[in-house]
């Protein structure tokens, strides 16, 4: 092994609208310190977009017997980055039935990522 | 939740009526209800209330309303469970065709007909429009498959179609951005994302989060020219721009696809305030209003991206209570505020609302700078107060909180206001601290 591995990741935050700087020093792929955020929830993000990169997934899913055809739905927490694409794929087939309720899970344990689907909007049969 | 196009009863008529059930016109409703408006209508065209939030299906609302973030339907619900707490009639699928300046209302709407309401007072919250285009001019071709950004959105988050298989955004503000992501995960190609200016529109998060996370590619200060396609498009002409955004031809270069969407801004939807004949704000195209977002017509309110275009739904919602509530007053016979400073915009702002302001009361100054400063910047309201910012760009709305506290003692009639680098200001003060 060689020495110690340090380096500094930059990050512009995507934990709210503010986009905050964020400099995340890493040695070995430990993280050592985060700089530039100006929340709590700042300096998490940096530690897990160095570590292991999530987002908030939305899109839609098939509603049946609604006025609208889609139903809008988020993953429950976040996914990972690499396979956002992937779980959305996952969810193209996926039909439920009016009724729906929001925060209703749509799907559990989606493309085994371990996260639930849920609805973002009630919708009643239409009629 | 029930959400009907049939009222619980219509009255002839409403302390106060709502015109646009999204967040402005929610909120609006609410504020007018809690300050003392004994009967509230709100009337939307759309079969539900919510307005664009529908369509919104990313995260990123509620910061401000709820203390957490959550996306456009879900505030939307949340809200409108709030609007029916507060005993609101709410009347939907129906079109307001006209207001007359003394508040009687004619609406449309399969359930009730033509029918006209009177009001005591009135708030409009339309919202704004996406400029098309024929505001650009951009030559060539008129083949399907040009569309904004947010008629794309609508078609594939409420009505279940995609527009296109290979799509190039123009315009990087954020309904583009969140379209580019958006599509990517429905399987359309996302070509790419062109951009007149040298900065995007759009906030860094959608940057980071639509573009870099799907390898989108961004151009900036390059711009669509030509549109080709007899009955689709087939293929578009770019080019750069150079610093007086005209293409360089000679270094113009052609992109496949089947899909342009334009996100390239935003319009006030504003045309009932137009037919009123109120003073409208030609650097918003919305109505001047008060500090309580009173129209030049006495009783007639204007809140939200009606008046000017805001970042967020939340900001949207906090200014349409101000709206309601002022409304809500009026209509119990509570006196205006004494309101005699108006507002100018002053050195690279673009705009500033509302137009006037008031000692008596504390109150939300919103504004833009024309140019990007990145670096300190020196936000001055006439001479009675100064901020300091770490940069302001067109993209962020700036706002200043706006009191007795720092009104007391001002005599005159009007404030500038002022955005400029830091340093160019201490110049101009020769060495102030």
């Amino acid at each position: 092994m060689a020495g110690a591995q340090a380096e500094t990741a930059v990050y512009l935050c995507t934990g709210c609208p503010l986009g905050c700087r964020l400099e995340v020093d890493a040695v070995d792929g430990d993280v050592i310190e985060v700089r530039g955020h100006t929340c709590k929830r700042g300096e998490r993000y940096g530690r897990q977009e160095y570590l292991d990169p999530r987002r908030p997934l939305s899109t839609t899913v098939w509603v049946r017997g609604a006025q609208v055809a889609r139903l809008p739905v988020r993953s429950a927490e976040a996914v990972p980055r690499d396979r956002l694409v992937e779980v959305a794929e996952a969810l193209r087939g996926v039909c439920v039935e009016a009724p729906v309720q929001r925060g209703q899970v749509v799907l559990s344990d989606v493309a085994g990522t371990g996260v639930d689907i849920v609805a973002t909007r009630s919708l009643q049969p239409a009629g | 939740m029930t959400i009907s196009s049939e009222p619980r009863h219509l009255d002839a008529r409403y302390d106060v009526l709502v015109v646009g059930a999204g967040p402005a016109g929610m909120a609006a409703a609410i504020g007018a209800r809690e300050m003392g408006a004994s009967s509230v209508l709100l009337v939307d065209r759309e079969p539900d209330p919510g307005g664009i939030l529908l369509q919104c299906i990313h995260s990123g609302f509620g910061l401000h309303a709820f203390r957490e973030e959550i996306t456009g339907p879900e505030y939307a619900e949340r809200f409108f469970e709030q609007v029916l707490d507060h005993e609101v009639d709410v009347l939907t699928d129906a079109f307001v065709m006209d207001v007359t300046t003394d508040r009687r209302v004619k609406l449309m709407s399969p359930s009730v007909g033509v029918t006209t309401v009177d009001a005591g007072a009135v708030v409009l919250a339309m919202g704004a429009r996406e400029r098309t285009r024929g505001a650009i001019h951009i030559p060539g071709d008129r083949p399907s498959g040009v569309m904004t950004a947010g008629l794309a959105q609508k078609m594939v988050n409420l009505e279940g179609y995609l527009p296109g298989r290979r799509a190039v955004i123009l315009g990087s503000g954020d309904i583009g951005l969140i379209m580019a992501r958006r599509l990517t995960l429905e399987g359309v190609e996302v070509v790419g994302v062109f951009e007149l200016l040298a900065h995007p529109s759009g906030l860094g998060r959608n940057i980071v989060q639509c573009l870099e996370d799907f390898d989108i590619p961004l151009h900036l200060s390059t711009t669509v020219v030509g549109i080709h396609g007899r009955d689709r498009l087939e293929r578009l002409t770019v080019a750069p721009v150079d610093d007086e955004r005209q293409p360089l031809m000679d270094r113009a270069w052609d992109v496949d696809c089947d899909t342009l969407l334009l996100s390239i801004g935003l319009i006030p939807d504003a045309e009932l305030a137009r037919d009123l004949g109120m003073r409208m704000d030609p650097l918003t195209g919305g109505p001047m209003v008060s500090s309580t977002m009173e129209t030049s017509l006495p009783g007639v309110f204007a809140a939200g991206n009606v008046v000017h275009v805001n970042d967020l739904a939340d900001w949207v919602s906090q200014e349409a209570r101000v709206a309601g509530e002022a409304a809500g007053a009026l209509s119990t016979g509570r006196m205006r505020p004494l309101e005699d400073i108006r507002l100018l915009p002053g050195d690279n702002v673009g705009y500033v609302v509302p137009h006037t302001i008031s000692s008596d009361h504390n109150q939300t100054v919103s504004f833009r700078v024309r140019e990007p400063i990145y670096g300190d910047t020196q936000l001055r309201l006439g001479q009675v107060h100064r901020r300091k910012l770490k940069a302001a760009v067109p993209a962020e709305m700036i706002t200043l909180k706006v009191g007795p506290h720092l009104l007391e003692g001002f005599t005159g009639d009007a404030l500038r206001v002022d955005a400029v680098p830091f340093d160019a200001d201490r110049d101009a003060k020769g060495g102030e601290r």
